[in-house]
Formats: C-alpha cells, structure tokens, sequence
C-alpha cells in the first residue's frame, strides 16, 4: 500500500527538549521521507506535539538539530518554518473568524496589485481554485464563524496549499470530526500524498493510523520507542507499545441499571435546534447520546442546563417538572455537566487545579458562620480526586495550563462530580485523550453508575458509545431518530440512524 | 507561564514589592533630605488614599473583566450630592454637626453605591460593554455637577465636616517625633484588607476570578456571572463614596469642575501597576496599595527634583507602560 517512498526529506537528529527542568524529548532521531504518510503516535505528554512544534519552527530545541533536503536548517519562527515548506495544521485551528475564507488562506503573504492594494479578485480565485482541488464545496467567501469544525480543517489545509508546503504536519486532525467527516479527509491526505506532500500525521487513533498511514513512529515518555512500516505493526501492539504495558479490554463490563426513571424529557423543543426529544434515564443508567456534530447533541445537553430557552416540553426528575432556567438550576436539582469544550467552557486555565475542582461546588465548602471558603477541606477532597483519578499534576496548586490535556479532563471530570450530582452528563468525555486517561475515564463513568448516578453520555466516538452505554439515542438533525438497545447498538444501525443512508457510511 | 522559583521568593509575586523599594530609595536620594522625613511620607500616603480607595474597588472592576471610567465624575457628582445634604440637615436639626455629617457620610455612600450599581445594571442587564457605559455615566455625571453647581463649588458648611477631613487617628513615636496616621490613609488599609480577604476567602472572591478569567466556564460552572459582576460595580460605588466623603472632607468644598478629575486613569494604572492583569481573571489588592504609593511617590520625588508638573505626567504615563512591559516580560 505504500506508494513511492523516497529518500529523507525532513529529519530530526538528537533532539532534546527541555522545560523549565523537565525533559520532554529525549535525544529523538526521525527520518521523514518524500512522499509518505508518517503516523506518530502517542499518549498525551509522550512529546508528539512538542516534537512537531520543533519541526514547525514554534519552539527550538534544548539541543539537536532539524534537516530538511539534508541540509541542516534553523527554524527560528513559523516563518522560516512556512518558508522551507514545512506547514502545520494546529489541534486548535488558527484562523480567524471575521475574516472570509479567501482572506485567512492568505492571512500574512496577501496578494496584492500593483499598487500595494489588496488584489481580492486574485485571492478569492485561487481559493476558489485551491478548494476545488481538494474537492471540497466551500465558498471563498464564507467567513469562518458559521463554518463546521471540518470546513475549518479544509481552510486550513488549503493555507497550507497556497503558500505550497512540502511537508504538511496535523495534529490530531480528526478530533472535532464525525466519522463520515474523517472519511472525506483520508481521501483527501491520500490524494495529497499522490500529489507528492509528505505528511505527518499526529494522532492517538490508533485504527485511523492503522488504516491511513504508510509507517508508524510511536513516542513514549519523550523517548521514540518504535519506527516501522505500518504493515509490520497490529493496532493491539501499537497501543502497547505506546502504553508501555499489555492491554486488556479499555472498556470496563457494563453495569445493568435499576429500573426506576430517574429524568425524563417530554416533547422538548428549541426553535431550529432540537425538535420534540422526549427520553427516559433510569437510575444507574448510561445512556448514549450519538449523532453527527451538528445533530443537535449538545444543544440537548444545554437545554437541560437552562443555556437555551425551550419553546416547548419539560424535563423531569422524579415524576417532579424541573424549572431549569440557568445552571445553577441544574446544580440545584442535581445534574452536572461535563463541557465538549474543556478550554472554552470547562475549566479556567489559570485557575489551579483546586480552584477548578470545586468550582461548581464551592458553596459545600463555605459551611461556616461566616460562610468562608474552608481551604483546608477543599484541599482534603481535591488531594482524594488527584488521589483516585490518578491526575498527574507536582502539587494542588498548579494552574490547569501546566497539565496536559489528559490531565485537565480528569479535573473536569472532577469538578462535574463534586457537587454529588445523580445525573451525569458527559459531553465528548475522552475527546483529546490518550488511551490510558480514556481507560480510565471509563472506569470512573462505569463505577459512577455502579453507585446509581444516572449518565448520559453524548460522544462522537462510535466506539465508547458501544463500549459504555446500555441504550443510545441516535439523533439525526435536531430530532431522535432511534432508540437503540442490546444488540442493536453497533456502528451500522448507529450511523444509519445518524446519517439516514446506508450507503452514505457505506461509501 | 514557567514556573516561579517556590516559596523563597518569585518575582512575579513580589516583583512590585521590590519596585516600590527600589523606587524608595531612588526618591530618598532625588528628594534628600526631605524626601524621607516622616511628614513627607505621611503626606504622600494622604495623598494617595483619595485615588487609593477608589482604585482598591477598580481592582475588583478589572479582576471582573470590566473598566469603570466614570469614578472620577461618580465622585464628584456625590460629594456635590453629600455636602449639600449635609448643609441641608445642619439648618434643619439645629446645627447639631456630628450628625449632620454621619448623615452626609452615609448619603455619599448609598449614592456612590447606586451609581456604581446603575453601571453595573446596565452592563449585566443592558449587555453594553463596560467601556461605553462608564464613558457614558462619565460624562452624565459630571456634567449633572456641573449644572447642579452652575460649574462652581459646593461649600460645606459645617467646621467640623473639614476638621474630620485632616483628622488623624493612630500615633506613635518615631525616633522622638509623634507620628499619626490621617483618617483616609487608615481607611485606605481597611478597606484593602477588607478587599483583599473577601478576594481570597469567600466565594464571591474566587467567582470573581472566574468571571474574568473566563466567563463561558463560569457560566457553564453555575456561576451567576451577571450578579457578580454586577456587585464588582457595587463595590467600586462604594469605595468612591468613602473617598468623596474623605475627599469633600479635606478640602471642606467640593469644586464640581476639578473634583475627582482624571481619577479614573490614576486608579487604573495604579491597578495595572500593582499586576492586575488588564484581561481581568486575576489580581491582587495589596499591590493596587504598593501601586497607587508607587505614583505619588513618582509625583512627589519630581516636584523635589523641581521638574514641572506637565514633565512629571509625562514621566507617569512612562512608568505606567514600563511596568506592564516588564510584567509582560516576566510571563
């Protein structure tokens, strides 16, 4: 399946990388040939991003050096990076959202006329012209904000088009997408590679690389401890080898739930998002909420939290009609929420991990007269949270943006379940995880249920939603298009459900 | 931003305290000898508690993520409000002084609250940015003084309401000589230790924080953003109250044009030195305290070093950048 594989056109020699004390790369040396797609994989922290920060010119080693076309090269800024050809695709996109399409492909390097002027006409067409070559129906004039997480990625890429990158870096290309989504997106990294693009591809999927890339390389603690082609490693030994450990089974056995109701949704509508959700959650229950990304998924979830007015329905806990008009509310009546959006509406990043934990739940801990925050409890249950979900952090102080991903998800997690709430929703609960955090995330959700807290659970991942939930609710543009139980929960009758064709997942 | 260097000493924690310091001993030398006699220093803590007090409450207007330009013209508007009062109640009960001026005190507050609370209503509720309201109320009540006074001043009419004004409460001795503290420069330390301790002990403290920090979260985290940062503009009402009260005081008259003028850009930047990050989401009322010294003590060195007061607010609007680029360098 490997195409042509040419000779080395981007290697890392010896690199070292050292923060504030703490090495995160080790003396990592990498080819990257002409033409290829190189998958590198590993868990959150291993290094991968670090390693194609130092690649794109965003942070320099502590020592080693970077060749490209085997002359060793200094990548001061992602200027020189752009220069040599070496573009990178950011987890978080970096465009912006008042401009259009045409004028963020261009963002830096503007055509421009004679006169000095913006030449709109000459960008919009080679945007216009880039896009079709990517066979993508995007108009060069859309601006960014109303677009989907994937017509971002696809500006993205075409910036990388435009300013003619040889070597094109992604980094966790496929996290915000649905799977019919990244199905359009390998095609389009194969028809790249065919073009002549070497691609690196970061990911922590470990069947995407499995399925898109010609070799493997996989980091671990800093140290590069695998590099093969992809047919001479399964996905099994990939997880291995990345985890450093065997792995069983990542889900854990799933839990049979009690049979009272404990919420219940009846005919809830919000104009234009969701339409007429009605649902039971049974006590103990974890309850999937699957669909594409524009379903209406979340918009269920923000409902309940009283973040959007509903025109019509109620929710109920207990047989007892909820009054849900803020988050507060929902606190009040004991539903907790873990955001999609860890950066933009779970944590305070400059909070510590203290402060984030109980954040939500700060009330319990000002008990006293004169209603002061009791410090030393709040650090007594937070060190138990750091304790039993094993959040690696140096000390209780330390502020969220010093924690990877992982890490920050797990405080999240945390902060969601400190104010004892008996529902749980979970919004992309793993997304931007590695595999280990994931397993254990699991266990939480799975022990969180075992003690009767009701979940739902809302998720992209066809898999986890398997893997966890006793029913799935399948939505398809704002309505339920199925209720799916026991056997019927697969990836087939999910996406059917989800996309409404067959031959659409098929394809 | 990297990691600080423990619990021995981290520049970003203390880097204004050695600002100060060092400022300290470079006044000491510009304005030798007088510089470091003990009425000098006294005077200048006077001097900054006006705009001192008003900045401790800007302090938790900037942690919020807002801005209130209007202080200056608040303060104005209730000093003019209070000394009329105050005149008012001194005909009508008698000439009975005292309380007479608790009266005008306690008017001067609930009216700087109110105000500070319109602001704030019409931030949370009207969902208009802070700048433009504030610039709005800015020039709304100035200008209400303005024409409240036909441009000109209020007279206090009462003695003991400017007494109050120079009043000094706490002595000691330093080397022989009987030191006291003026009343605002004492009201300055309570109601920065009043502040400080409601930011770091109580919820609404750590609400605060988050609402600037990040709103979205906040939101999400059941916080109700809206009430606090509405009660950020309730606070700041209050601190302009209490320092029209002093200020009303100390002069014993309120001139509607000057009074409080350009306390808004002192009380900011004595924010921004003192590292409250302008952003909003953190910040510290002490060194809004160690701020607010920093640019009297500017003031008061250039007049020693006899440089004219236009060259000296050249010299402040410097430091002010200055020090938030070397903030901004220690991140």
């Amino acid at each position: 399946m490997s195409g042509t594989m040419g000779d080395v056109i981007l290697r890392a020699e010896g690199i070292n990388k050292d923060f504030g004390g703490v090495l995160v790369l080790k003396d990592v040396s990498l080819d990257v040939r002409r033409g290829e797609i190189l998958g590198i994989i590993g868990e959150n922290g291993a290094g991968k991003s670090t390693l194609m920060k130092i690649m794109s010119g965003i942070y320099q080693p502590t020592s080693g050096k970077v060749l490209m076309e085997g002359k060793s090269v200094r990548i001061d800024t992602a200027i020189d990076a752009r220069r040599l050809g070496i573009s990178l695709v950011p987890q978080e996109f970096n465009l912006i959202r008042d401009l259009p399409v045409y004028n963020n492909v261009f963002l830096g390097s503007e055509l421009r006329t004679r006169l000095g002027l913006l030449d709109k006409e000459a960008m919009k067409a080679r945007t216009r012209e880039l896009l079709a070559e990517l066979n993508v129906t995007i108009d060069p004039e859309a601006r960014i904000e109303r677009m989907s997480a994937a017509e971002k990625q696809m500006v993205e890429i075409c910036k990388s088009l435009a300013f003619e990158a040889s070597v094109l870096i992604m980094d966790e290309p496929t996290t915000m997408l649905t799977t019919y989504e990244i199905d359009i997106l390998f095609g389009l990294v194969r028809k790249l590679r065919e073009r002549g693009m070497t691609i690196i591809y970061i990911s922590h999927k470990l069947k995407e690389v499995k399925a898109l890339c010609d070799r493997v390389a996989i980091l671990r603690d800093g140290v590069l401890v695998h590099e093969s082609p992809i047919a001479d490693i399964s996905v099994l030994e990939m997880a291995q080898r990345m985890v450093g450990r065997e792995l069983g089974s990542i889900f854990p056995a799933k839990h049979e739930p009690g049979e009272d109701v404990v919420f219940e949704a009846r005919g809830v509508t919000v104009p234009g998002l969701v339409e007429d959700i009605s649902f039971t959650l049974r006590k103990g229950e974890i309850l999937g909420l699957a669909g594409l990304v524009g379903a209406g998924r979340t918009e269920v979830a923000e409902t309940i939290l009283g973040l959007r007015k509903k025109s019509a329905g109620e929710f109920l806990k207990n047989g007892v009609v909820l009054a849900l008009d803020e988050p507060a509310d929902a606190v009040a009546s004991g539903i907790s929420y873990l955001s999609e959006d860890r950066q933009g509406a779970g944590i305070v990043t400059g909070f510590t991990v203290t402060e984030n934990i109980t954040l939500v739940s700060l009330a319990n801990y000002c008990r006293s007269l004169l209603r002061l925050i009791d410090k030393g409890g709040e650090r007594k249950k937070v060190q138990g949270y750091v304790d039993s979900f094993r959040i690696k952090t140096e000390s209780l102080d330390k502020r969220l943006e010093n924690l990877s991903g992982g890490n920050q998800q797990k405080v999240s997690l945390a902060k969601s379940i400190d104010t004892e709430p008996d529902i749980l929703i979970v919004d992309e609960p793993t997304r931007g995880v590695d595999v280990s955090a994931k397993h254990e995330i699991y266990l939480f959700i799975n022990d969180l249920a075992k003690k009767g807290i009701s979940c739902l659970f809302i998720s992209s991942e066809l898999e986890e939603v398997i893997g966890m939930c006793n029913r799935v609710l399948v939505m398809r543009d704002g309505k339920i298009a199925a209720t799916l139980e026991g056997r019927d929960i697969n990836e087939e009758d999910i996406m059917f459900n989800a996309t409404g064709a067959r031959e659409e997942f098929a394809s | 931003m990297t990691a600080t260097s423990g619990s021995r000493f981290s520049l970003e924690k203390h880097g204004s305290v050695l600002a100060l310091g060092v400022l300290f001993i470079l006044a000491g030398i510009i304005g030798w000898p007088y510089f470091l006699q003990v009425e000098n220093l006294v005077n200048v803590m006077r001097q900054s508690s006006y705009t001192g007090i008003i900045a401790l409450g800007m302090t938790f207007v900037i942690i919020s993520g807002g801005i209130d330009l209007s202080v200056g013209a608040i303060a104005a508007f209730v000093a003019s409000c209070g000394v009329l009062f105050m005149n008012y109640v001194l005909v009508h009960n008698g000439g009975n002084e005292s309380s007479a001026i608790l009266l005008g005190i306690a008017v001067m507050l609930a009216l700087g609250f109110l105000c500070g609370a319109l602001n704030g209503f019409l931030i949370t509720k009207g969902k208009i940015v802070p700048f433009i309201v504030t610039l709005g109320t800015m020039s709304i009540f100035r200008y209400i003084s303005l024409q409240m006074a036909n441009a000109g001043e209020f007279a206090s009419h009462s003695q003991a309401y400017g007494e109050f004004g120079m009043s000094k409460v706490i002595s000691f001795d330093v080397s022989g000589n009987n030191v006291s503290l003026p009343t605002p420069v004492l009201a300055l330390f309570l109601i920065a230790f009043i502040l400080s301790f409601i930011l770091h002990n109580t919820r609404y403290g750590r609400y605060l924080c988050a609402v600037g920090s990040n709103a979205r979260v906040a939101q999400y985290s059941a916080v109700r953003v809206d009430r606090v940062r509405f009660w950020a503009y309730g606070v700041i009402g209050l601190c302009i109250g209490a320092s029209a009260a002093l200020l009303a005081a100390r002069f014993n008259t309120v001139s509607t044009p000057n009074f409080g003028l350009g306390f808004e850009l002192d009380a900011i930047a004595a924010v921004i030195i003192g590292g409250t990050a302008m952003a909003g989401g953190r910040g510290s009322v002490w060194g809004t305290v160690i701020g607010v010294f920093m640019l009297q003590i500017i003031q008061n060195m250039l007049n020693m070093a006899g440089l004219s007061p236009y060259l000296q607010g050249v010299v402040k609007g410097v430091v002010i950048i200055a020090s938030v680029y070397i903030q901004r360098q220690r991140q």
